[in-house]
Formats: structure tokens, sequence, C-alpha cells
């Protein structure tokens, strides 16, 4: 198939105005007409229902938590980027556009970029109107700081709760057109499968987490911000419920998934302490401003007390390799060197499956230099997380630090318009591949989510509704009442397995295969091991899986056995994709695809695409398809960091 | 190293709105002191699976203490005995071996229980959903900083949009009162200019819906403030009130109030 990726031409300052100008419009008095589904209420989703909502849309919106205020979003951290050039330090819309693109190792489309870059300052505007408390300085405007990959100051950020604020915006919003009724909230709800009637999407199937009940929802449009799957490594920062059901079966149903093996890892999160663990916690970045990486160099003393170790036996091995940058190196570095020392046994902290993995970030001299209340007031309320966690006071103990997944740069295949290859099928946010390339710059996600919720699909899905004829199809047409008896029948099957293992044994089994061998370095031996392993786990999932319970009822263990399905599936596609990219970029590395000095080294010539994989069925083999990177303004380099 | 410690769990059982409920006992067994309290439930969970027997039903997602979907009673107390934190962010270590706690879910006539240990606090939305927001069109809003906001009132507006809408205030509270729930928002809005042109009609009607939803009055007994794992200040509820009888001197904006006069 053919992947038109729909990108404007001419000059890319101009690509989103000419493209708004050539979007059809729906007349204000129709709009009602038109029914709208929106799956997820995070950054993307909340802000998508409500401008839909404000525009007059009948839409309906759906997410699996009992609030939509509670959607991962709200866990960001760090901060949001705009090109505000608030701080007159030379920031612009094209330098956020370049940064971008850099930051993502040229494998992002520049059109789509340049138009986020473009937004980036809207959404400040919005946000503030919204009454988001960013912070600000005593002039009573506001701040900015400075985050990763970028040498100007252009996030903004409301303390370590960015991401909450700005979803709490984005939920206000949408409760208000809750109230006005443009918008019928679904919680506790859980897409199952896409409704497509002639290869065009036409609704929902979903389940009442608290009844169980399957129900069909059809409409004129459906738009997925579900987000990413990182919880396909189990152990992730996401949330416990962030799940790739409502995109895989989109794929299942048409939808191309494109670059699933670029994953990112975040370098400072608190370690795995023991086999029960449930999830990660990320720990910001900017800790490693201040503090010092470091590993003992003899194994004798790698259960010592760290403060007993002289300077002479610690091996400062970011400072050793990098010395320009340090412990200041981008993500994918910090973590892959994490890793190194680990594999070679040089690793602290305590044992997990016989290998201790974490290394230690030490502001002992940072206290000495700065003083204990400058580093307080800098970091306290993240030293105060970390001693909530570990029970270690960091002020007084080096903390111990370990890579975790964080986010999934890849996700359904959108063109510009962010329409998945299922006409009617829209995707935004996390859920989708678009903007990010190979790798995500800090501060970059929740700008791009509420791009495309308050600016990009208000316009785009309009223009779709405006070439459709108003009216969702009835509940009896034959393609509803078959994707209904599909799902229930899935729901039966895995009910009626009966064996003795739960979702959660196999979920942790996935996961440490996923991390082992399709996690931070990848090899073609590794991911061809890992590909014949998943199938044998999936089989034994179909044949020992066991559930308590039915599926008429509040379920957890039923709505954990369903995400797992999907996660294995996935799991597969990703190391295939994994395994057909040979290079090394951004956040996919692989071992053969490596610098003299150790660093990822894309290939161009060969792989400057995006790969748009195509569900052929259940026992063929996913079909590649490419779309073509091409590269009119920010020429391809190599990073380094030395 | 970690401890390992052995508990007695006495936890509240119930399988639907219309059950009795009761409780039940259970034994942890082995557990770590670097477990957080739900990684703690989690191992329960799986054992009691493969005996058969349903899992205990909670609410959760985030785990790091920001979303608000975890909550429950531990020994009495909402979220447990550590200050300022989430169950899902308290750790084993505050434990020792031995110990019995008695696990429930929120009580509160506004909250009432789906199943086990989780509550239906769909009120909460409906409270925000009556005027929780500022009016804005996407698209409609003027530059970022043409309104100037003064670091105090910006930062104090911070400290009641902390708010995880959890629902440990109701659930702390004698009377269930969801009032510093509604005043944290009510506080944020009003300490902006931007939440200015609708600040009357806004508290006139999230107080309405709070008293509609059956929440009870707010008698200053301070539960709340002590139970709020993101330490939302009481004086907001002073706030609140102050907020409310200007609202009451002043004619409503819209014009749907006013006709009911």
């Amino acid at each position: 198939m053919e992947l038109d990726a729909r990108a404007p031409t001419g000059p890319i300052e101009q690509r989103w105005n000419e493209a708004r100008f050539k979007s059809k419009l729906v007349n204000p008095a129709n709009r009602r007409k038109y029914k709208v589904i929106v799956v997820g209420s995070g950054l993307a989703g909340g802000a998508a229902a409500a401008t839909l909502g404000e525009l007059g849309y009948n839409v309906s919106c759906f997410c699996y938590q009992d609030s939509p205020r509670r959607a991962h979003s709200i866990a960001a951290q760090g901060g949001i980027n705009a090109a505000k050039n608030y701080q007159n330090d030379g920031d612009s819309v094209y330098r956020l556009f370049y940064d971008t693109v850099k930051g993502g190792d040229f494998r992002a489309r520049e059109s789509n970029v340049y138009r986020l870059a473009e937004l980036s300052v809207n959404i400040i505007d919005q946000c503030v109107a919204q009454g988001v408390p960013f912070a600000r300085e005593y002039s009573g405007l506001l701040g900015n700081r400075s985050f990763g990959g970028a040498q100007v100051a252009r996030t903004f950020y409301a303390r370590g709760q960015t991401g909450q604020q700005l979803l709490l915006g984005a939920y206000q919003s949408l409760s208000k057109q809750i109230e006005a009724g443009t918008v019928k909230m679904h919680p506790r709800t859980e897409m199952l499968d896409l409704i497509v009637i002639d290869g065009v999407a036409r609704g929902i199937v979903t389940r009442d987490l608290v009844s169980g009940k399957i129900v069909a929802h059809t409409a004129d449009v459906v738009v997925l911000c579900s987000g990413g799957y990182g919880n396909v490594f189990y152990l992730s920062t996401n949330a416990k419920g962030c799940n790739t059901t409502a995109t895989w079966r989109s794929h299942r149903r048409g939808a191309f998934f494109a670059n699933p093996c670029f994953t990112q890892i975040h370098p400072t999160c608190i370690p795995q302490s023991g086999d029960y663990q449930s999830k990660l916690t990320l720990m910001s970045e900017s800790l490693r401003n201040d503090g010092r990486v470091w590993v003992p160099k003899n194994v004798a003393d790698l259960a010592k007390d760290p403060k007993s170790i002289p300077e002479a036996d610690r091996d400062y091995y970011l400072e050793r390799l990098y010395p320009s940058f340090g412990n200041l190196v981008p993500r994918d570095i910090a973590s892959r060197r994490a890793k190194d020392m680990c594999d070679q046994g040089k690793g602290v902290g305590p044992e997990v499956a016989g290998v201790r993995r974490g290394v230690y970030l030490d502001f002992s001299e940072a206290v000495k230099r700065l003083g204990r209340d400058t580093v307080a007031e800098r970091y306290d309320n993240l030293f105060q997380m970390y001693e909530r966690i570990t029970g270690e006071n960091p002020y007084e103990v080096p903390m111990r630090m370990y890579p975790a997944i964080h986010y999934t740069m890849g996700g359904l295949w959108v063109d510009y318009n962010l329409q998945s290859t299922i006409t009617g099928l829209f995707v935004g946010g996390e859920a989708n591949f678009s903007d990010h390339g190979a790798n995500r710059l800090g501060a970059s996600a929740l700008m791009q989510g509420l791009a495309d919720g308050y600016f990009v699909l208000p316009v785009t899905v309009a223009n779709y509704l405006a070439g459709v004829k108003p009216g969702a199809p009835d509940d009896s047409h034959p393609d509803v009442k078959r994707t209904v008896l599909e799902v229930e029948a899935r729901i039966k099957q895995l009910c009626a397995i009966g064996g003795k293992r739960t979702p959660d044994s196999f979920h942790r089994e996935l996961g440490t295969l996923m991390w082992d061998y399709c996690g931070m370095a990848r090899t073609a031996e590794g991911l061809k091991f890992a590909l014949g392993k998943i199938p044998e786990l999936r089989e034994q999932f179909y044949s020992d899986l066991s559930i308590v319970g039915s599926g008429e009822e509040l379920n957890q263990m039923l709505e954990k056995a369903g995400r797992v399905a999907d996660f294995f599936e996935l799991a597969e596609l990703t190391c295939l994709d994994a395994l057909a990219r040979e290079e090394s970029a951004g956040g996919h590395f692989r071992e053969e695809h490596q610098t003299e000095d150790g660093e990822a080294k894309r290939n161009d010539e060969a792989f400057s695409y995006v790969a748009a994989w195509e569900f052929t069925g259940e026992t063929n083999a996913p079909k590649l398809n490419k779309e073509p990177l091409t590269f009119e303004y920010v020429h391809p380099s190599q990073r380094s960091y030395k | 190293m970690a401890h390992l410690m052995n508990l007695v769990l006495n936890v509240w059982r119930q399988k639907g709105p219309k059950d009795q409920g009761r409780f039940v006992r259970y034994e942890a067994k082995a557990i770590s002191d670097h477990m957080s309290f739900l990684e703690m439930l989690d191992v329960v969970n799986e054992e009691l699976a493969h005996k058969g027997e349903e899992p205990i039903a909670f609410d959760h997602d985030c785990r790091e203490g920001i979303c608000g979907m975890c909550g429950f009673m531990i020994n009495g107390v909402a979220h447990g005995p550590a200050r300022s934190t989430t169950v899902c962010q308290l750790h084993m270590r505050m434990f020792k071996d031995g110990d019995e706690i008695t696990i429930e879910p929120w009580r509160a006539a506004a909250f009432p229980v789906i199943r086990d240990l989780i509550v239906n606090r769909s009120a909460f939305d409906r409270v925000i959903q009556a005027g929780g927001y500022i009016s804005v069109r996407a698209g409609a809003a003027p530059e970022a900083n043409s309104v100037p906001v003064p670091k105090p009132n910006s930062d104090l507006a911070f400290e009641a949009a902390a708010c995880i809408g959890c629902g440990a205030c109701v659930a702390s509270c004698p009377n269930a009162s969801a009032a510093l729930f509604t005043s944290a928002k009510i506080s944020h809005l009003a300490l902006l200019p931007q939440g200015h042109p609708e600040r009357t009609d806004r508290v006139r009607k999230m107080v309405a819906q709070m008293d509609a939803e059956g929440f009870g009055h707010c008698s200053s007994h301070k539960e709340c403030e002590a139970a709020c794992p993101k330490d939302i200040n009481i004086s907001f509820i002073a706030k609140m009130n102050r907020e409310l009888l200007t609202a009451m001197t002043v004619a409503p904006n819209d014009v749907k109030s006013r006709q009911k006069g």
C-alpha cells in the first residue's frame, strides 16, 4: 500500500496555515448531528473532547479510570516547551523545530514537527487563560527553565507537577462541556475493539468495568488518544492501567503501527528493590545537574557502605568517558552506560534475580560546594520522594538510580491530518507515532498532546466530517453485531482457560524478556531469541491462564488479562521492527551499529523511513510499508557529546 | 537489606453497592519492608487468586502519588500513617512484624461503595462540572504574558490547584464534608485574574452542587487537612466562605439564574 502522508509542500512556515485554509468546514447548525468518539482523557484526548464539544459536535469521551482527571499525563513532572522567546535568548519557532527534528535523530516528518513548534505558543496562551498556575517571576510574568537537548530556556513549568496542572486545565474545560451537554463522559469504560464498516471507522466496542456489560457505540468519526505502550515491558514509569488495547485492536482492524521499536528509556529512576516490584518511579533529570554518577572500581566494594569507599576507588564513569558533557550527556547515553556498568558486574544496591542493577548518584560534593540549604532548595521535594520510597536519606547516602522505560515514540501511523490508515480513525498524543522521531526531547510530550488536542484534531476532524453525511450506523448493523460478538467471545475465551497462572505472572515474564532483549541495547541474536520465546509464552498464556470470577462483574484480573493478551502481540511486532531496523537511532540502539566510541550509528541511506507495519492476519507475518523521510530544512548529522 | 514481616489484615469485602459487606481476615506472609502498601496487597491478591478466591478490588493507577485514584482507610486513617502520602507511596517500613492492619473503603454517603475498597467518587466530578473552570474556548486566549499575575497569588493558586481529588478529606471528616476539595478549586481560580469574571457564579454553583451531592457541612474539625496527601490548607475553606458571602451580595451573572431570582 502506498502511504500518503498528505504533508503539504511549499515553504514550511506556511504549511499549516495553508492546510487550515484548505480544510473544509461544518456549518455550526449541523455540527450537533455528527457523533464523535474520543478514547482517552489525557492531554490529547481531554483537550480534543473539550474543544470538539465547544465547537458543537456531539462528543462521547471514554476512559478506564474513575474520572477523566486521572489520565497518566498527570504524572509528567518537568514542563512544556514553547517557542515564546520570553527570555530573549535567541529562541524561535524555527529553533524549536530544528531542535526537535535533531533530538529525534532525524526520524520524524518535518512538516509535523514544524506545526508542533508553531502551535507551542498558542498552547501556553490557552493554558494560562484556563488558570494553569505556571511558575512566575516577581514581575508577575511567566518564568522558564532550560531542559535537556536545548541551549535556550523555553520550558514552562508548574513546580514538579506540570503535567498535573495542564491536565486539570483540560479536565476543567472538558467538565464545562459535560455540564453543557456537548460531551457525554464514560468513565470506568474500556475500549476493546474498533468497529469498521466498509473500510471506515464507525465506532467502538467497550466494556463497562463495573457491570462488565459489552456495548457498541457508533459514531461518524473515532479519535484515539489512548496513550503509549511502555507497559509492554511490565516495569515502566507508566501508570499500571496504561495499555495498548485500543491501538492494538485498531491495528488488527487495519491501522498501520509505526516504529514500535522507538521506545524511550529515562536514565534516572529508582531501581527495582525486589521481584514484587509493580512499577518504577522516575526522578527528574534535573538531578544530574548537581549529582555525580559513579560505581565502585572494585567488585569487592559493591555491597559496602558507599561513604566508606575512598575517592580513588570510585569510577565517575560519565565524567571519565565524556569529559565535556560529563554527567549531563543525553538520556540514551546515560542509560546505556549505566547498563554497561551493571552488566560488567559493577552495579550497586540489592541483588534482584542475581544482579545488582543500580549506580550511585552522589550529592555529597554538591552539599559541600553549595551548602545543604541550596541543595534542598533545588531538590528537596525529589529527595523526600526518594526517601519515602527507599527509606534512605540522599543528603547522607548517595541515591541509587537505574534507567527505566518511560515513553514510546512509536504508535499508530498517521498522516499530516492525524488520520490513520483507516478512514475516519484519527490518532493523537502518545498513541500516534508522529512528532518525536526516534527520541523525544524532555518537555515535548505535553506540548504534542495539547497541540493535537486543542489545535490540530479540531481542524482535521472537522475537515473529515465536512466530507461525510452525518448519521451513525445502527446497533443492528451486521458489522456492529459481529464486532460485539467477537469481543464477547474473547472475554469468554480468557475466562474459560482455567489454568494456574495469573495475568500478572505472564506480564512480568513478558516484560523481563522484552527488557533483556529489546530494551536499552539490542542485538540481532537477542531479538531472534525473543521472537522465538514470545510465541511460546503466549501459547502458555492461552493454555494456563487463570481468572477468578466472571466477565459479568467488576473483575480486575480479567481487565489485566485482556491487556496482557494484546501486549504479547505488540511485543512480537516491536522485536520484529527492532530486528528489521539495522541501524541505531535515538532510543533504538543496535549493538552491531555503533561508532568506535560506542555511540549510536544511524544509516540514513537505508533507514531514513517510517516503518509502518500492516496486520495481515492471525497466522501471517506482518507486512512492512515504508514512508520515506526527506529533510528539506534540517540536514541529518551525527550527534557528539564528547 | 530487606526485612521480612508477617501481618494480619482485616479487609472490608463487599460484592456490590447492595451487598451487606464484612471484614475478612487474611494473613500476609514474608512481606518486605521495601514494598509499597499496594505491592503488599498485590502479593496477597496473587495468593488469593492461586487459591481460587477473588482478589481484593482496589483502585490505583499511577502509583506515584499524583493521579488520585488510590485511597482507603488504614487503621482508621485515610491513606495510612505517613503524612502527606498517598497509599501507593506508603511503604511497609512504616509497619512491623506481627502488626494487625484494618483496611476499609472511604465511608461517605456521597461515595457509595462499588466493590471492596472501590468507591464511586463521581460526585467530585459533578462539583467541578458545576463551575470549577474558566470558560475559554480553544483559540480565544490572549497572549500569555498580557496579564501579569503577582507571584504570591500565583504560588498560592498553585498550592490550591495541587489537589488530586482522591477523597481523603471527605473520608476523614466526621461530617463527610467536601469543603476542602471544593474550596481548593474555588480558591485556585479566584486567586487568578483570569478567574474573576465568573467568580461569583462559580462559588454559588459549586457550593450548591456540593450540598446537593449529600456531602456534610464543614465544622472545622481539620481532619481533612491532616489527611490530605497534598497538604491542602484549610484556610482555603475560609476563603470559600468569604467568596460565597461576597457572591451573595451581588446579582448572578448568568441570565438564567437571574430570572429564577
